[in-house]
């Protein structure tokens, strides 16, 4: 049986035992040859190269540094009294290729048993220096940079980056243009929120859950691509308004989804809410408290789950979204079923606020009549030179941003969303630094992890909804 | 369950007043922000989180490389739910000595925030227990943020072109 894993001139006699020989292809040998239980080479046991942030041994790490592991810097919740036996607990590592964790999150995990002790996460592994790249674009090509960042969520990126460029510029939008980005923006929330339902199933065995979700989710796919031409990557939301007007026949689609999105919560309900597989695996599970919740500085669903009702919608309302009526979900245990309840009621209450925008409207201009920032209609280049003179400069210099510098947050399906830009007087921004929800969503996973199953590590990092791309950027 | 949280900041709150008192304080689109220097940091910082203000939402740099004699600048907005206000503290930090006081003491959320200010532009945080890069690998060359190092470029070669004499 060995000759058949074997290369066909490798005798399973000669190969030595132990790790004595440094040679590639001994090694080779050795590798399949050794199994556990027995003595280990020099090569399993050799340093396997965890860089400068590898979780080290208890006695190794500095204080401060092992609560925030265990999640214990805000408040001491361990389970266990005795300190935990160096000898009896194994540090291994989850991902970063791995199934459960949402693209490329690592994770280190001090195991004691199959419960979890500490956590460490690493992140980086999506890192392009969008920032850096984003300071070599103009404003105007601004959107096509930040909306590849949240790829769930692409349209929330898009508004925060243009409600910047706009409050530096002093720009007023006309009211159909804030419509628009509302009604696409909390389509973008729902559609968010469905995938975030089908992984949250998927990851804890609700198989069936992944496939309805992405299901209803396609319809709003559908509708973003008629609207501005991609799926994902819209670039539609831009400085001064958005890219194009809603194409004609918008309303029976957005009707559409309208019915479509309540029948499929009423599935979703069938499935998951209430049965009790899903309640032994969500409740209790991954709690953290509101005063956790505000010190790491959560926002969106991740701190209404925890009983504090703050939604920037409200708080700090954007985009004339202050003229709609919906209310504020929030939990109260701060545990994954919590999170499920909060972001299934948002799904809901964005329902409620898609239907005033049909059924409000308004007629006018998708974008700012300020020249400034608008290039001018497809028709006048025909006619005009000076309106082609026009165009050919906004798309190539792009236009000037006064000196300055603002913090934009907008509330993402994943919290806070905030841009800081600073304009230096020139068509680039001289820095943007984007607060990015999953970036600090992920910090808290030792707090919500610490002293729980290792199984219930993966309902865990799905219930903050990571996407990597944003943490990463 | 649903409730409305509080609504509205309102300019000159009065707890920014007596907060801000004595330091270098203006409003900027519409933000409070307050000019500090790297040594009343933490003491300022501690004293907003004891008046209120439980969260420190972002802290970022920002490198004004050979626009201001002080070339880094610190920005942190922290945020009260409670009065519904927040506030932009800018610190300036010199080029000689880019170490700060770190203050995961106070806001144990900004451990990652700090950790990509080191990895992007060199500034260490004094007090931060993980002072590693984050979102770069270890073994990287330089800060990639700071405005002298460059984006680099590919050359392009257009071998088979023709070419004009």
């Amino acid at each position: 049986m060995e000759d058949d894993i074997l290369p066909s001139d490798t005798a399973v006699e000669d190969a030595p035992v132990g790790g004595t020989s440094g040679d590639e292809s001994d090694r080779r040998r050795i590798k399949e040859l050794w199994v556990s239980g027995t003595e280990e080479p020099a090569w399993v046991t050799a340093s396997t190269d965890e860089g400068a942030q590898e979780m080290l041994p208890r006695e190794q790490e500095l204080a401060a540094e092992l609560h925030a592991q265990e999640g214990t810097s805000v408040l001491d919740d361990r389970l266990y009294e005795e300190d935990v036996i160096a000898d009896e607990t194994n540090i291994i590592n989850m991902g970063p290729q791995h199934p459960s964790t949402h693209g490329v999150l690592r994770l280190q995990l001090e195991l004691e048993g199959e419960i979890v002790r500490r956590a460490k996460p690493v992140i980086g592994y999506l890192h392009t220096g969008m920032e850096k790249t984003a300071e070599t674009l103009t404003y105007l090509q601004g959107g096509t940079n930040v909306t590849r960042m949240d790829y769930l969520a692409p349209l929330h990126n898009e508004l925060c980056f243009s409600l910047a460029t706009e409050r530096l510029l002093e720009v007023e939008l006309p009211p159909r243009a804030m419509a628009i980005r509302i009604l696409m923006t909390e389509l973008n929330r729902i559609s968010s929120h469905l995938v975030w339902a089908a992984t949250q199933g998927m990851d804890i065995g609700a198989l069936s859950m992944m496939i309805y979700g992405l299901r209803e989710r396609e319809l709003i796919l559908a509708f973003f691509e008629k609207v501005t031409g991609l799926r994902m990557n819209h670039n539609y939301i831009r400085p001064g308004g958005v890219a194009a007007d809603l194409p004609d026949g918008w309303e029976e689609d957005v009707v559409r989804i309208l019915e479509v999105i309540p029948q499929g919560m009423e599935e979703y309900k069938d499935l998951l809410t209430g049965q009790p597989i899903f309640l032994e695996r969500t409740q209790g599970v991954g709690v953290i408290t509101a005063d956790e919740a505000m010190a790491y500085g959560l926002g969106g669903p991740m701190l209404r789950a925890s009983g504090v009702a703050w939604d920037l919608r409200k708080s700090e309302p954007y985009s004339g979204i202050e003229n709609y009526e919906f209310d504020v979900p929030i939990g109260e245990h701060g545990d994954v079923y919590d999170r499920y309840m909060v972001r299934m009621a948002e799904i809901h209450e964005s329902v409620k606020i898609v239907r005033q925008v049909l059924e409000t409207m308004p007629d006018g201009d998708y974008r700012t009549g300020d020249l400034k920032v608008t290039p001018p209609p497809r028709a006048r280049i025909d006619e005009s030179m000076e309106a082609l003179i026009h165009h050919f400069k906004i798309f190539t210099e792009g236009f000037k941003v006064p000196l300055g510098e603002v913090y934009q947050a907008i509330e993402s399906p994943r919290g806070e969303l905030g841009h800081y830009l600073v304009a230096d007087g020139t068509a680039k921004p001289w820095r943007l630094h984007v607060r990015a929800p999953s970036f600090v969503n992920i910090q808290t996973l030792p707090v919500m992890m610490a002293d729980q199953l290792l199984a219930d590590a993966v309902a865990t990092i799905a219930s903050t909804d990571p996407v990597m791309g944003d943490c990463d950027r | 369950m649903s409730v409305d949280p509080p609504v509205a900041p309102k300019p000159g709150h009065p707890i920014l007043d007596v907060l801000v008192d004595g330091f270098d304080y203006d409003m900027s689109m519409g933000e409070h922000v307050v000019r500090l220097d790297a040594d009343q940091m933490v003491g300022f910082v501690g004293e907003a989180k004891s008046v209120g203000f439980e969260s420190c939402m972002e802290l970022t740099v920002v490198d004004y490389y050979r626009r201001r004699p002080v070339r880094y600048e610190l920005v942190l907005v922290l945020l009260s739910r409670k009065h519904n206000l927040r506030l932009r503290i800018m610190v300036p930090v010199d080029e000689e000595k880019p170490i700060v006081p770190s203050l995961t003491e106070l806001y144990p959320g900004t451990g990652f925030f700090e950790r990509e200010v080191f990895d992007m532009f060199g500034i260490s945080f004094e007090g931060n227990p993980d002072m590693t890069r984050i979102l770069m690998p270890d073994d990287w060359v330089g800060h990639p943020l700071r405005k002298d190092f460059s984006v680099g470029s590919v050359p392009v070669q257009f071998r088979d072109a023709h070419k004009v004499t």
